[in-house]
């Protein structure tokens, strides 16, 4: 990655420079990213379709409608909620009651902009959901597997020592939170929260959700009683299955609003081509210099 | 200014997904699009079939754990005066015949299914809705009646034929499995539930129990066991009413 820049005078650190174009991302992350994106929201938008079924969860073995559910969205007069435990939170319009593109009211869970298909069928949203399945499992097995073999894991995602340090957490933690991004060669580098939650969403929710997703096939019960053991029966599976979808949905939606934040057409450029800008100072990004001659003194 | 531009993001945002969407929904009804979809669920078998014995059973429950409500869906009764009329007289009158690729095509009354071998077990119901319900089966092990049957080696499948229809165009209900499940030890026709005889809305007097499918696959109101060697010419030829009327798939697994 270095190797492409070049020296120049009063630059005390080696390596790339702001500005510079550099090769970021590996073809099998590329690859793996857009594949993993389509399937992961096909497989979140066909969950809520399955989920509007039966829109309430449970822990334990059993659980149906004489059960007392731990989640239910559900509408009941003109009202739609969401109740968790014994608490109720009222969303009329986008859960448990709302309208269609037709203006028709519809008492499903999820609205029909947020499933496929957007008309309620189970059965085409098990289609989908199954099909995409397979994608996800075997490119998330695929990729594992290369990135252990090229390393990228172990170099890139793979917390250093440094890293773990409290107080090196907590400086990355208040960077973020002023949105101050890391800058010049020091943006190639994965910090500790994105790294985290990167490993996070690799390691756990991912193999946790195919896991509590097997779990539900009675077959895969036979096969394998332990996925029971693990889960705390069927009905508690579907509940983390639920759980992690939510979480990796909450990911997702952190992870874009970073990229927008970060530069979007830089970010998205270097998924797509492996190509990637690396971001100038911080003072120079925020705002264009007003004065020429101040810019040219902080330049030095 | 800031309220055009929210408004014009909220109109590309809002084309946008619903083109996307649309295009979702359009390949969504498209037969060939489903296909293609549908071909995961031979995967989804094979890789099962692959990785299951074909005798690993399916958990089995103590009483402690049965559903303290067990629900009732799809077809609550047959709604034929044949079947009211059977119900009246406590099914004296019923007969389970099994026909089809057999060499000694049977037709046993309630009391000689009694008679014969039984197996009890309690297990987990899940319905492809996503609910579950433990609840405790007896009845005759499937493989105990093909025997007696004598099935052909042209055997494939075992149809159970129902006596109740299903949908606004009252079509009859029927299911298939192969013959992997149908001689899978904990494959029963139960006639008793949770230690009473197997009420009308849970599909008196038989009811299918493939333990290793989803509950569409578990037919109520069974009257007849046919054994055939291609479901092609089995009304809708899909293998069960759900597959033939609403696109689920015939492997009922997972």
């Amino acid at each position: 990655m270095a190797g492409e820049s070049e020296q120049s005078d009063g630059d005390l650190e080696p390596g790339p420079k702001p500005g510079e174009v550099v090769k970021r991302h590996r073809l099998s992350t590329r690859l793996w990213h857009w594949t993993n994106a389509l399937a992961i929201v096909i497989l979140l938008m066909s969950g809520l379709s399955i989920f509007n079924a039966h829109p309430r969860l449970y822990w334990g073995s059993y659980g149906a409608n004489a059960d007392t559910p731990w989640l239910e969205i559900t509408g009941e007069g003109t009202r739609g909620f969401v109740r968790i435990g014994s608490t109720e939170i009222t969303t009329t319009g986008v859960l448990g009651r709302w309208r269609d593109e037709n203006g028709d009211t519809s008492t499903r869970a999820f609205p029909s902009w947020a499933t496929i298909p957007g008309y309620y069928s189970l059965a085409i949203g098990r289609l989908w959901h199954f099909f995409f399945a397979w994608v996800l499992v075997l490119a998330g097995l695929s990729y594992w597997i290369w990135s252990f073999a090229n390393r990228h894991i172990q170099r890139d995602l793979a917390p250093r020592r440094s890293e773990l340090k409290p107080s090196h957490i907590w400086h990355d933690i208040k960077d973020h939170a002023r949105l101050r991004f890391p800058t010049g060669a020091a943006a190639l580098r994965y910090n500790i929260l994105q790294k985290t939650s990167y490993l996070l969403v690799l390691f756990v929710l991912l193999p946790l959700i195919v896991l509590t997703g097997l779990t539900m096939s009675p077959s895969m019960d036979a096969a394998w009683p332990w996925l029971l053991d693990i889960f705390g029966g069927r009905q508690s599976a579907r509940s983390i299955h639920f759980i992690c979808a939510f979480l990796i949905a909450a990911f997702i939606l952190v992870h874009l609003v970073m990229v927008v934040l970060a530069g979007p057409v830089n970010e998205i450029r270097s998924m797509i081509t492996g190509r990637f800008r690396l971001p100038g100072k911080r003072e120079e990004r925020a705002a264009p210099p007003r004065h020429p001659e101040f810019a040219e003194e902080q330049a030095q | 200014m800031s309220k055009l531009i929210t408004t014009r993001r909220k109109l590309i945002a809002g084309l946008g997904s619903s083109v996307l969407l649309a295009g979702c929904d359009s390949w969504s009804r498209s037969p060939g699009f489903q296909d293609v979809l549908a071909s995961a669920e031979g995967l989804t078998r094979r890789a099962q079939r692959t990785i299951t014995n074909r005798e690993a059973l399916a958990r089995e429950f103590s009483a402690a754990d049965l559903s303290p409500n067990f629900r009732a869906n799809g077809s609550r009764t047959a709604d034929s005066d044949a079947y009211r009329a059977m119900l009246a007289n406590n099914f004296a009158d019923f007969r389970l015949r099994v026909d089809g690729l057999v060499s000694r095509p049977l037709s046993l009354s309630l009391a000689e299914l009694r008679a014969m071998p039984r197996r009890t077990q309690i297990t987990r119901h899940d319905c492809v809705e996503g609910w579950s319900a433990i609840g405790q089966w007896t009845g005759v092990p499937l493989s105990r009646l093909l025997d007696l049957a004598g099935l052909r080696d042209s055997a494939n499948y075992i149809v159970f034929h129902c006596a109740d229809t299903y949908g606004s165009q009252g079509r009859p209900y029927y299911e298939s499995i192969d013959l992997i499940d149908a001689f899978h030890p904990q494959t029963i026709l139960a006639y008793d539930m949770n230690g009473q005889q197997l009420p009308e809305r849970h599909g008196a007097p038989l009811r299918a129990r493939v333990e290793r499918q989803l509950g569409y696959k578990h037919a109520k109101y069974v009257t007849r066991l046919e054994a055939v060697a291609s479901l092609d010419g089995i009304h809708g030829g899909k293998g069960g009413y759900w597959e033939d009327n609403g696109a689920y798939a015939w492997y009922a697994g997972i």
